[in-house]
This record gives structure tokens, C-alpha cells and sequence, in this order.
């Protein structure tokens, strides 16, 4: 079907030059190269003008670059038309795919990351239970003593949390940087590794079982539309369960239209040094730096 | 003392009126995450057969949070007229189920037994309740308020306008705003959530609210949906606003965990009656929402949806012009999927009316929850047949602030042109001379938020 369009497309520009008429070659179309399909999910295609006959143009396009809504998308009847609603539609799929699948083995493995789980019987579990996410089962907290080295200074680890996308699109650029950095700084490093269904809270049950003095947990945050990759680092001083949220940092936001995960790796490594010599974070570290 | 019901020749038995309330909830994750939900299917029923045999009086003297410890309680039972009450009280909650759901049975005479209704009573004969019988119910109480415009009459349906934006970009805002504008969505509230929760951030946007809702007459209420106390800050600095918003829980407890009281709404009602931009009398927004308490810890073992009737017992004290339960923004561990999110929704709407309070629907989900857009436009047209006051509208159904769905501006438009219904009569002419619509129905300029620009009304 696209080979017959281009060649017809072709075909056209012939005659129409033949008829004195100049046509631009559309972009990427060339016998060589077969034309990208379009794709409503683009940067492009999201800033189109959907309106067709807009009171004011240019001033619509003024209005769409000061915010990210979906606006001057138009309308079939009352209702939206097909591309803004497909568009919607395919933006929460990959918020629930970043959900509801699991980070890919292989993907690990290639980290260098063995697997743990929660307390969490499966997905559904982890969803509805978060105090089951808080905790590791017995088995890991026995693998956890056996396969990392006790009481680092700083211990770090990766979880899907919500997103296992946002696992996916980062935890290579962040991970190998922060290790290398820590160590130069001359920081004794715990075993990196991943726990699977796990809530911000697992750091503490985690915390006590190593002895970390800090720990640090790269988590999937819950998607949303404009992104379902984005990152965070909790971190805590001397974490145990029950401790108040406040005394956690945190360094959120991480995915490429946010902060791009190679520039999160220096910074959170600054951070944990920061906070191994503070001897405290959170709410109580901010109060310090003041 | 024990109550019981016999089904199958199986006796269940519950020991307390708080645990008979809660295991008679249709299924909630949020119950079972608090562990007070019934066992079984089976269970359930039981629990529902013995509520049905309760008194109102029973009720009444037991309410799930003590009155000694705890000023919502307080309130409600205070309040609570004591020659209806006094009529009703031997009634069992399937007589209050059926004299509600009776032919004979006006809006009229709801509105004057509510008075006589303590949250407890609410919630339970929704727990009897079909989701039928909510839309039923619900649909022939009119509950209307007066801020600038009058909210909730019978024919209409109204929206907030919710124009969020990621830095609380004021020109931003107004995109959205005029965007929505252009749907004929905001009869009920220009609304914005800010992500800056500072006195001079709000004041910002107030300003420019207030702005756009003077320049084009627009015949409605505005509101920045900060904390209450930021607001009244915000206020006392000279922001114009027409209502004051607060996040309200079902327990003192909860509201403290909020970080208010009734106290505190007593002092921003007095500022407004002094520095506020409306005609009033009822200038507070209240949002609620199944198991705030439970995420707060303060919903003293009771059940998601009697927790949540309390806070229309609480929002009932300071005559609001609207609250809305935000019914699918709390997550999976509340509400797991779009049939529970439709319950509760249709839960929240009937007993908000029933206390008397004039309620709205976020209908909504976040995306981890086992729900989409369909499921919200379901819950949207539901509630539209049950005559809810007010729905939400954002640009494409994506509110790119909190991160979640609800409404889009397109909704409204398509949910009064199927069920006949029009914006409030005042706001409706406006839209009408703005050209937006023609007899209740968009035009072919509506849709087009260039429309403001260089044109006055």
C-alpha cells in the first residue's frame, strides 16, 4: 500500500512539473527511504492547530506555548475530534503499561542487579496493599544478608514503583554514573540491586537489615499524561521503619523532559556525600543548609 | 450487645453498630485495607439485612467517632432538629429507604427530613441503596445555593472550570481559561488548583480571575483552591475572591491532619462577609472523597462511606455553594476500579443531597487505577440523570497539574444537549450573547478561545 502511494505521489509531481508546477518532495519521502508514518503522539503533531478557522491565528499560537493543556483542539459536535481523543488515549495507555508491566530481567541483569521482592503477591497486591510494598518478604531479607556487603555508608538500590518505564528509560544513564562517582569520592558503597513492587517505605525495612548509614532508592513515580517515565531519588539518613516522611530528600523529576538522568547521577552522588556527612536529610538537612 | 441476621439457616453475628455499618459497604479496597470490610458476599448481605432492621435512634446514639472527642459529631448531633427527629426516630433505615424511594415522596419533604438526619442514618440507607436507587433517589432532590448566580435548580447542570497550569503561569491560565469559556463550561466557579500555595501567588491569579470575569461580565463565581489559611491571608492582602475553599474530612482528627478546623472556617466566613467579592450568602467550596481518613489515620475504624457522610454533616454547618467529591483521585488502595469509583461516586452524590448540601461529581481516575475515560463519562452521564449540580472540565479531560483525568470542557456541552439541561439561567444568556451557543447547543464559534481576544462584551 505505501510503495503504491509513494510511487502514485511520484507520479504526480511528474505531470504537475511536466504542467509547469514546482512540488516539494515531502520530507523522508524518496525512493530510498519509505515515509515515516505519521504519529499523533509527536511534539509536532501535538502543537498543530486543530481549529479550522480560527477568530486569530497567531495569537492561538501564542497561547499553546504558554501551557501544555490541550487546548485549541476542536470538536466534532460536542464531543473531541479523532485525533486529540486517539492521542489521549494512546498517552494513558503508556501511563498504564508503565504501570502495569514489570521491568524486563534481562535489563537488570545487564545492570549487574539481582532481583528482590516485597511483601507484594503481585501487581494487584502491590496496588491495593501499600503497607505489603513497605516490606521485604523473608526470603529477600535473607538474600539481602547474604549477597551485599553490611553496613556501606551509602546503599543504593532501584525499585519500579509505579512506572516501570521510568526504570527502564533511566536507571542505565543514572546508575553506573552514581557507583563511579560515590567511589572516587572514597565512599564505601553497598551492593546495588532491585526490589520489585516496591513502595518508598521499602528503604527503611532495606536500611535496617543492611546497616546502611544512608540509602538511597531510584523509584518510578506514578505516570501521567505528558510523561510516564519520570524518576525519583528518595533518600534518608540512618532509615528505619516508621521513621516521619520528613526526614527523607528527595530528588524528583528525573526523565528526559525533566532532569536528564546523566545530570541526576552527578547530582545525587554530590547529595549522598552531602548527607553521609551531615548525618542527617530531609526536612532537618534544609534546616542545616540554612 | 450483639445484632444478628439469620440467611441459609447461617446466624452472622456483628458486635457493634460500626461494625454492622461497615461490613454493609459494597466492596471497597479501602475497607479492606482497613480491615473492617465483610469477610464474604454473604457476610455483606447479612450485614446489610440487620442495618435494615436498625433504628434512626440507633443509629443516632452511636455515632462511629465519640462525641466527646470529636467536633464533627459534635456539630451534626447539635444541630439536628429535634421535632423531625423526633418523627423519624423509631424508623427503621428500610423505611427511610422506601419513604425516600416512594412515589409520594417529594424533594420537598427530603429537604425537611434531612434536617432530622445525623450522617450515620445518611450513610446507612445508602449502603441499602442499588446504584438504581442512588440515581432514583438522588434525582428528585433539588438542593440549590446562591453565591453570585444560584446553583443546582432543576434543569440545569453546571461545571467548574479547572484552567490548571504546571507553574501557575497566569497567561497560561488564561488559555485554558478561555478555552473552557469557549465550551460554555465555569457557571458554577472559575476554579484554580495552585501549585504555589503562598498568599501572593493566589492573590496573582485572583486578580487575573477576577479580571477576565469582570472585562466579559461573565455572570459566575471565581476561587483559588488553596488552604484555607493561605486564602485568608490572600484576602486580608486585598485578593479578590468570591469563595473560599477547603479539603474537608469526615473527623476533627482528619480536618486537623488537613491542617484546619471548624474554627477556621468560622474566621474566613466572617472575612468574607467583610472583604469578599460576592453577593453570598454561601461562599465556601468544600471537596471531600472516600478515604481521606483512612490515608490521615483518623477514621476511628469505621467504614470509607460513613466517614465520607460525615463530612457533608460537617460541610452542612457552614452552608457551601457547592462541594464535590474528587470520587477517583485517591488511588486503587481506596477505590480499585471504575465499578467502584462509579459506587462511590453515586454514594457521595446521594448523601451529600440528602444532608442537604449542593453537591458536584469530580468524576476522575488517576492512571494507576484499573479505570479510563469511558468509565468517567459513564459515572458523568450517571450523575447527570441524577441531577448533580455540577461536573468538572479541563482541556481534553487531562489536567496537566494534578496528573490525573476527569471531565473534558467538551462534556458538559454533550451531556445538556442529550439530557436537555442548560448552564445556570444567568450564565446560559451569557454564552448565548457571546455567541458560544444558541438555544442550549454550541455554535460554530464555540471551541475557538481566540474568541476573547480583541473583542469586549
Amino acid at each position: 500500500m505505501l510503495i503504491d502511494e509513494l510511487k502514485l505521489q511520484k507520479a504526480l509531481r511528474e505531470v504537475l512539473a511536466e504542467l509547469g508546477y514546482q512540488i516539494e518532495d515531502p520530507p523522508g519521502s524518496s525512493d530510498h527511504a519509505p515515509r515515516r508514518p505519521r504519529d499523533i503522539t509527536s511534539a509536532e503533531a501535538r502543537a498543530e492547530i486543530l481549529i479550522p478557522n480560527p477568530f486569530d491565528r497567531e495569537a492561538l499560537e501564542r497561547m499553546k506555548q504558554k501551557t501544555n493543556a490541550r487546548i485549541g483542539v476542536w470538536r466534532a459536535g460536542a464531543r473531541l475530534g479523532t485525533q486529540t481523543m486517539l492521542t489521549l488515549r494512546a498517552d494513558h495507555a503508556a501511563a498504564r503499561d508503565a504501570v502495569f508491566t514489570d521491568v524486563d530481567p534481562a535489563f537488570l541483569e545487564r545492570l549487574g542487579l539481582f532481583t528482590v521482592q516485597t511483601r507484594c503477591a503481585d501487581k494487584n497486591d502491590y496496588l491495593t496493599r501499600p503497607d505489603h510494598g513497605r516490606l521485604l518478604n523473608d526470603e529477600a531479607a535473607e538474600t539481602l544478608r547474604r549477597r551485599c556487603v553490611m553496613n556501606p555508608d551509602i546503599q543504593i538500590f532501584a525499585s519500579d514503583g509505579l512506572s516501570s518505564s521510568a526504570i527502564a528509560a533511566n536507571l542505565a544513564d543514572v546508575l553506573p554514573l552514581l557507583l563511579d562517582g560515590l567511589k572516587a569520592k572514597g565512599v564505601i558503597v553497598g551492593t546495588p540491586f532491585f526490589v520489585k513492587f516496591g513502595r518508598v517505605g521499602a528503604m527503611d525495612h532495606i536500611s535496617e537489615i543492611l546497616g546502611s548509614k544512608v540509602t538511597c532508592v531510584l523509584l518510578g513515580e506514578r505516570p501521567g499524561l505528558a510523561t510516564a517515565e519520570s524518576m525519583s531519588a528518595y533518600i534518608a539518613y540512618n532509615a528505619r521503619v516508621g521513621m516521619p516522611e520528613s526526614r527523607r530528600t528527595v530528588v524528583s523529576n528525573i526523565h528526559r523532559a525533566g532532569i536528564p538522568a546523566v545530570e541526576a547521577g552527578a547530582y545525587i552522588a554530590d547529595l549522598l556525600v552531602t548527607i553521609l556527612n551531615a548525618k542527617t536529610s530531609g526536612v532537618e538537612l534544609r534546616r542545616e543548609e540554612k | 450487645m450483639s445484632y444478628q441476621s439469620m440467611l441459609f439457616g447461617h446466624t452472622y453475628a456483628f458486635d457493634s453498630v460500626k461494625e454492622v455499618l461497615a461490613k454493609a459497604n459494597e466492596i471497597k479496597s479501602g475497607d479492606v485495607l482497613a480491615g473492617v470490610a465483610a469477610q464474604s458476599d454473604i457476610e455483606r448481605i447479612a450485614a446489610k439485612d440487620v442495618l435494615s432492621q436498625m433504628t434512626l435512634q440507633t443509629l443516632r446514639e452511636n455515632p462511629v467517632v465519640p462525641y466527646e472527642e470529636d467536633e464533627v459529631t459534635k456539630l451534626n448531633q447539635d444541630s439536628l432538629d429535634p421535632v423531625v427527629y423526633n418523627e423519624i426516630k423509631s424508623w427503621t433505615v428500610a423505611g427511610l429507604r422506601e419513604w425516600i424511594l416512594s412515589l409520594g415522596t417529594t424533594g420537598r419533604d427530603l429537604r425537611r427530613v434531612s434536617k432530622g438526619l445525623t450522617a450515620e442514618m445518611v450513610a446507612a440507607v445508602a449502603k441499602l441503596m442499588t446504584n438504581l436507587d442512588l440515581v432514583y433517589a438522588a434525582s428528585k432532590m433539588e438542593v440549590p445555593a446562591h453565591c453570585n448566580t444560584t446553583i443546582g435548580l432543576s434543569g440545569t447542570l453546571s461545571t467548574r472550570l479547572q484552567p490548571n497550569h504546571t507553574t501557575d503561569s497566569v497567561e497560561g491560565i488564561t488559555a485554558s481559561l478561555f478555552e473552557g469559556l469557549s465550551y460554555g463550561c465555569g457557571d458554577a466557579v472559575l476554579g484554580l488548583n495552585p501549585v504555589n500555595d503562598t498568599a501572593s501567588s493566589l492573590s496573582e491569579v485572583l486578580k487575573r480571575l477576577d479580571e477576565v470575569k469582570n472585562q466579559f461580565q461573565i455572570p459566575t463565581q471565581i476561587c483559588v483552591l488553596g488552604h484555607i489559611t493561605t486564602q485568608i491571608e490572600a484576602v486580608k492582602q486585598g485578593a479578590p475572591t468570591d469563595m473560599i475553599f477547603q479539603s474537608i474530612a469526615g473527623s476533627e482528627k482528619g480536618n486537623r491532619a488537613f491542617g484546619f478546623s471548624a474554627e477556621t472556617v468560622r474566621e474566613a466566613l466572617a472575612l468574607l462577609k467583610e472583604r469578599g467579592t460576592a453577593a453570598g450568602p454561601d461562599v465556601f467550596y468544600f471537596e471531600t472523597g472516600q478515604g481521606s481518613e483512612l490515608s490521615s489515620g483518623a477514621h476511628y475504624g469505621a467504614d470509607q462511606v460513613t466517614m465520607e457522610a460525615r463530612c457533608y454533616a460537617f460541610a452542612r454547618e457552614f452552608h457551601p455553594f457547592m462541594v464535590n467529591t474528587v470520587v477517583g483521585f485517591i488511588g486503587p488502595e481506596y477505590l480499585y476500579d471504575s465499578r467502584q469509583v462509579i459506587r462511590a461516586g453515586l454514594e457521595d452524590h446521594f448523601m451529600g443531597k440528602l444532608t442537604g448540601v449542593p453537591m458536584g461529581c469530580d468524576c476522575c481516575y488517576t492512571n494507576h487505577m484499573m479505570a479510563d475515560q469511558n468509565d468517567i463519562e459513564n459515572l458523568s452521564l450517571l450523575l447527570s440523570c441524577a441531577h448533580v449540580n455540577y461536573i468538572l472540565g479541563v482541556p481534553a479531560s487531562d489536567d496537566i497539574m494534578l496528573n490525573y483525568q476527569t471531565n473534558a470542557y467538551h462534556d458538559s456541552a454533550a451531556i445538556r444537549e442529550i439530557l436537555n439541561l442548560r448552564p445556570i439561567k444567568e450564565f446560559d444568556a451569557w454564552l448565548e450573547k457571546m455567541g458560544i451557543t444558541e438555544n442550549g447547543k454550541l455554535t460554530e464559534r464555540a471551541g475557538d478561545p481566540t474568541i476573547f481576544l480583541g473583542r469586549r462584551a
